[in-house]
């Protein structure tokens, strides 16, 4: 897990990692030394009344100080030129890692949690990594140094905290090994509380109008009780660290003071050194409150680091490595060959056999009932998932042997859930293709019928949309998008739905207006009515994930019960 | 012998997603408006705990003492019992081991109180954060429509996500981190005076520095952390937007573009994060450092006195100690200093969010369940008979049973959702019982506003909509809702499984009936085949189902309820026309004898309906059955045979 976090991290930064703990050695190096320096001051100024030794010593520390002052600047600038760069590089190979993702990846996380993955959980392990840079370094350093300084100035009197340390370490680590699952059951239930805001907040408008309220109060509060206790018995445990540290602290005082005071009496030690002596304790068991703590952060965000190292090790599964970069569609022709196509693998086809054949130019309608898998079959074309069996031919050539930009650059598709972006109707309509003229702009939204309704907005072309901007109703979208799509240029034009809120007039225009300006584009328009494939040359049935029939409008009325059944019922009652 | 004075921290317990946050110690977004009010009011919660508090005061006074105690002892022990003995062949230890005994019994007492505020604090701040979230809860699901459509999710997501964490942080160390570290401070002040004013000013000296230091790093930290936190923002803004549209950046080829984009911004926040992290970094060491420094002059100084004889070694010794006891908790105030100030702004957001006033209910009118006694009469009765009645509260105390029956009036309605735009403009309608209406127009026509306004997600200043001759505004927001049923454009479905949420309709309905309701929308097929049936579990956003099967459930959803009114909006826009024939005669025994609302841009869903109202920009321009809308070839023609347009 560390491996894969760390692998994208650019050489700049590591640099900062490995000198940041270095220069945090050096700091802690003085820290000390300082009270050594201090039990001589004591024992050999005070001790002989000799000020100018007072005063050398007393200004050496003052510059231990200030060197120890100077690296602590130091090593916090480096730690967070480190830190920072690692939450850069791990949040930039996240976001490009999430770019290459096919649809079927992207499907399996929800785009919810993928969100929470690349904001929340990096923050938590950039405040770990950053924490730990510093701590990690410096408590155990300081464990070991400040034990070797005491061992130098009386090895028997260390004798005493060289017992209390492992039974110290002992009991914190007990703490934490039994805090461990119980505050990743306490995470758990956090986030479920979360989930179950995030879902009252989406769906307000079912629980208010079922008059649900006081039901999801008591299911919340019944969750908040939860959480209440698991946060509870996760930290009943923690709240033991602090008094059993003072107990070690205080008991190695008192056996100090004890023993020290013996010492001192009989000549074998000076009081500067048991004053020394004490700090040394403080600094060294200090320490070890501290690692106890880096252990708790590192415990929370260990949840959040495997969230992201399972997005990053998710392997790229539709890549265009073994395409021809030169290989263009030379025209707009699709064929789909014996095609097989199952979202959870083979077992579970959700597409079978299918078997048909689309000139380049043609407009081909797909129509079927709910779950007969039509949206499915036309994002093959332009490969956002790979076929189990059989192939998908586009102009002439296997859509594999593409690579994805000749390919998606040829193949133009309006979304059934489409999405603008904040910024300006043109800069989104620009998605399409960066180099449009305004006149290409204009010409494709008149053709989506949105010129009229752009130009009415506040700034026309320029009205800001999302986000402080204008809101569009649904109709006025889906008609921005196909504007978007036209601009591309492409050779086939795929409408999944992509007028189910436009009015049956406006559509009617819509269609008009893309069959006299496209020609020669081929054009597939999955549909809810009947109406909106008037005007296609072949229409193609679909029924369960195969295709029922396949002709044109008089012939399917022949032929297709299923295609005359739908006809019916959009026609009942037309005088 | 005496140490640094603890930090009287409980251990910090993770506060989960966004605890601390990238801006570590200088997490303080936003600065508090009203600190006092909002203090006292996060207190407020915590009244039942008086008594306990209270009695987290007193041991963190025993604490207080028990701190000057111990470092005070060292100057009896060294002058009088260790000092006096140095180099004697037959030392007299017992002062020793007297001192060093009650010296025992005081650590005892400290480790004991410390025990004891953390275990008082950890069960208070607990329950306290429980309440706030709870009642945050109740308070969001109270809130008006409207304040849904003008704040964003994410908005008041972050007060359950960030807010109470940090409000978290304060409750469990900071507040009494800032006690505790303000009695030291004061306590270890007299202390030291009383061994040694001329030190203790010395020592002052040091410690105006300090904290001039301390404010001058903050105020930096401070001011780079809110560009952090603009960057950050705008780098989430980035991801969340282009997530959202992961597949239209797909199809569009966009990925090398938006990678670029991301890689700036990411950069922009790495500049703006070394800023903020370097100076909120720099507290420690800083503080830490000139704390030895300090540590370095006063033994100067004292050592200088005790060789002149100003002093003795047991002062010396016990004021060191002072000297660090007391720039220790100066540092803590400083570094906690912004976790309180993010934790008031923080708590200032919640109850903002808390006092916003909730949906207003003047209504008297209830809806009850009736039976029909000897001689037609209704009679109030408990169990579920299909029959439904409102209870109108009389003028003189008496009250009227009328039965439901589902009669609609609009009189002159004109609405618009924010002042200077009506969307709705004088529209009069009238449904009579067990009638289906349909409302046709185009987007943005105001068909959703007209449903949106019967069961009063938004309030018209004067009632001018009639249901069963009363006024929409006298009748009380539940009861209005639970007699009308409606399935929504957007279908919501809940964490949970089928069978759940298709009882989300009717708390109390049987399994059976949740099957028939099923039967009914012709959801059962499909359910059936769900690898478990209707005890599969279904995710809130979960794409597991298609949206037209989404739909069918909202359908079965409403069938379960049962109510005396239904309203469908666009119910059946994505459930293909051969299914929805399908379940037409379900849908049809559905309506039968209740008043239904039906709005739908399939025109073909609304041919049976006794009234098809067709609306354009706010009004009202046709009105009558579909026969009768066709002849008068007007917009409704145009509408509907806009299918053979093109033939």
């Amino acid at each position: 897990m560390i491996k894969t976090l760390w692998q994208g991290m650019k050489r700049r930064y590591r640099r900062y990692t490995f000198l940041a703990p270095l220069i945090v050695v050096l700091e802690v190096l003085m820290d000390v030394s300082i009270p050594y320096v201090m039990s001589l001051l004591i024992n050999n100024g005070i001790g002989k009344g000799d000020i100018g030794y007072v005063l050398r010593y007393g200004l050496l520390m003052v510059g231990l100080s200030i060197v120890s002052l100077l690296f602590g600047i130091l090593s916090v600038r480096l730690g967070t030129m480190a830190g920072t760069g690692f939450s850069k590089g791990v949040r930039e190979r996240l976001f490009h890692k999430v770019q290459d993702f096919s649809f079927a990846s992207a499907d399996r996380f929800s785009i919810a949690s993928l969100v929470t993955r690349l904001t929340t959980d990096v923050g938590n392990v950039e405040m770990a990594f950053t924490m730990c840079l510093r701590m990690l370094v410096r408590s155990p350093v300081m464990l070991v140094s400040a034990t070797a300084m005491a061992l130098f100035m009386n090895a028997r009197l260390a004798a005493v905290f060289l017992l209390a340390i492992p039974l110290i370490g002992f009991s914190f680590f007990y703490i934490i090994l039994r805090a461990y699952p119980l505050f990743q059951q306490m995470l758990e239930r956090m986030d479920g509380l979360n989930g179950r805001v995030q879902e009252n907040l989406n769906a307000i408008r079912v629980v208010k109008a079922l008059v649900r309220e006081d039901y999801e109060i008591e299911r919340f509060e019944q969750q908040a009780q939860d959480l209440k206790e698991a946060q509870i018995r996760a930290e009943r445990l923690l709240i033991w660290n602090q008094p059993v540290m003072n107990l070690a602290m205080y008991a190695c005082m008192i056996a100090i003071s004890w023993f020290g005071g013996i010492l001192i009496v009989q000549g074998q030690m000076e009081t500067g050194d048991l004053m020394s002596f004490i700090s040394y304790v403080t600094q060294i068991l200090m320490s070890l409150m501290m690692l106890s703590r880096i252990f708790i952060v590192l415990i929370t965000s260990r949840a959040s680091a495997m969230r992201i190292v399972e997005v990053l090790d998710t392997p790229v599964d539709l890549n265009d490595d073994a395409a021809d970069p030169a290989l263009a569609p030379q025209d707009g022709s699709i064929v789909f060959e014996g095609v097989g196509f199952g979202y959870y693998g083979e077992e579970r086809l959700i597409l079978n056999d299918i078997n048909l054949s689309i000139r380049a130019g043609e407009t081909v309608g797909i129509i079927g009932g709910t779950g007969s898998a039509k949206s499915t079959l036309v994002q093959l074309i332009p490969r956002l998932y790979d076929v189990q069996r059989g192939r998908v031919l586009v102009g002439g050539h296997d859509v594999r042997d593409y690579k994805f930009e000749t390919l998606r650059g040829a193949v133009a598709m309006v979304l059934q859930k489409n999405v603008l972006f904040s910024g300006s109707v043109r800069e989104n309509l620009r998605w399409g293709n960066e180099q449009a003229t305004d006149e290409e702009l204009e010409a494709a939204c008149r053709a989506a019928q949105a010129h009229d309704f752009v130009t009415e907005l506040p700034q026309g072309y320029d009205t800001e949309l999302g986000q402080g901007g204008v809101n569009l109703s649904g109709g006025q979208r889906q008609r921005l998008c196909i504007a978007r799509a036209l601009l591309c240029k492409p050779k086939i034009l795929i409408l999944d739905d992509s007028t189910s809120a436009v009015d049956t007039l406006t559509d009617s225009r819509l269609r008009a207006a893309l069959s006299e300006r496209h020609q020669g584009v081929t054009t597939l328009i999955i549909a809810q009515r009947i109406s909106s494939l008037t005007n296609a040359d072949r229409i193609v049935v679909m029924e369960g994930g195969r295709i029922e029939a396949v002709g044109t409008h008089e012939q399917l009325l022949e032929s297709s019960a299923i295609y005359r059944e739908v006809y019916e019922t959009q026609l009942k009652g037309v005088a | 012998m005496s140490n640094t004075s603890q930090s009287r921290t409980p251990p910090r317990g993770p506060g989960g997603p966004g605890h601390g946050g990238p801006g570590g110690m200088f997490a303080a977004s936003g600065r508090p408006k009203r600190t006092k009010e909002t203090v006292l009011r996060i207190l407020s919660y915590m009244g039942e705990f008086k008594g306990r508090l209270l009695l987290v005061g007193l041991l963190l006074v025993v604490s207080t003492l028990t701190t000057l105690v111990r470092t005070y002892s060292l100057k009896p022990l060294i002058n009088n019992h260790i000092v006096p003995f140095i180099g004697s062949r037959d030392p007299d230890l017992s002062g020793l081991t007297r001192i060093l005994l009650g010296l025992s019994v005081v650590y005892l007492i400290d480790v004991a109180a410390i025990y004891a505020t953390n275990r008082i604090m950890l069960q208070v701040s607990n329950q306290t954060l429980h309440r706030i979230r709870c009642e945050l809860f109740e308070k969001m699901e109270r809130l008006p429509i409207r304040y849904f459509d003008t704040h964003s999710h994410g908005e008041l997501m972050s007060l359950y996500s960030n807010d109470i964490n940090t409000l978290r942080n304060l409750l469990s160390q900071g507040l009494i981190g800032f006690f505790s570290s303000g009695m030291v401070i004061v306590g270890v002040f007299f202390a030291m005076l009383s061994l040694n004013p001329l030190l203790t000013v010395l020592m002052l000296a040091m410690v105006l520095l300090m904290s001039k230091s301390v404010t001058w790093l903050s105020g930096h930290g401070r001011a780079g952390y809110r560009a952090q936190q603009k960057a950050l923002g705008q780098v989430n803004g980035y991801i969340e937007e282009l997530l959202e549209g992961q597949k239209v950046v797909k199809v569009f080829c966009y990925e090398q573009r938006a990678k670029e984009q991301f890689d700036q911004l990411n950069e922009q926040l790495r500049q703006a994060a070394v800023k903020a992290n370097t100076f909120s970094g720099m507290l420690m060491p800083v503080t830490g450092s000139l704390s030895y420094i300090n540590y370095a002059i006063i033994a100067i100084a004292s050592s200088v006195m005790a060789i002149f004889g100003m002093v003795d070694l047991g002062t010396v010794a016990a004021f060191l100690q002072y000297s660090r006891a007391f720039s220790q908790p100066i540092t803590q105030i400083a570094m906690q200093f912004a976790t309180v100030l993010s934790a008031l702004a923080g708590a200032e957001r919640i109850f903002a969010a808390m006092d916003e006033p909730p949906e207003q209910d003047e209504g008297e009118v209830s809806l009850v369940t009736v039976r029909r006694g000897e001689g037609g009469r209704l009679q109030q009765t408990d169990r579920r008979t299909g029959l439904w009645a409102w209870r109108i509260p009389g003028a003189e105390g008496g009250e009227e049973l009328r039965e439901v029956r589902g009669d609609v009036v609009f009189k002159d309605v004109v609405f618009g959702y924010v002042p200077d735009k009506v969307v709705l403009n004088g529209i009069s309608l009238y449904a009579k019982p067990g009638q289906k209406i349909a409302l046709v127009g185009a987007t943005g026509a105001g068909k959703t506003t007209i449903t949106n306004l019967l069961n009063r997600f938004y309030d018209l200043p004067d009632g001018r909509i009639l249901y069963d001759g009363i006024d929409i505004n006298r009748i009380r927001k539940p009861d209005l809702r639970r007699s009308l049923s409606m399935v929504l454009q957007d279908t919501r479905l809940f964490t949970g499984s089928v069978m759940d949420n298709i009882r989300y309709g009717r708390l109390d309905a049987s399994d059976q009936e949740v099957v028939e309701a099923a039967g009914l929308a012709n959801a059962d097929g499909f359910v059936q085949y769900l690898p478990e049936g209707y005890d599969t579990l279904l995710t809130a956003d979960g794409g597991n189902l298609s949206q037209g099967q989404r739909q069918l459930l909202a359908i079965a959803r409403a069938a379960v309820a049962d109510p005396p009114v239904l309203v469908l909006d666009e119910a059946t826009s994505s459930i293909d026309t051969r299914t929805e024939a399908l379940i037409e005669r379900g849908m049809d025994s559905l309506m039968a004898g209740r008043t239904t609302f039906v709005i739908a841009h399939r025109l073909s869903t609304v041919r049976n309906a006794n009234a098809i109202i067709v609306l354009e920009q706010g009004e009202i321009i046709e009105r009558g059955d579909h026969d009768e809308l066709i002849a008068a070839r007007g917009k409704y023609y145009q509408l509907y045979t806009g299918m053979f347009e093109l033939e």
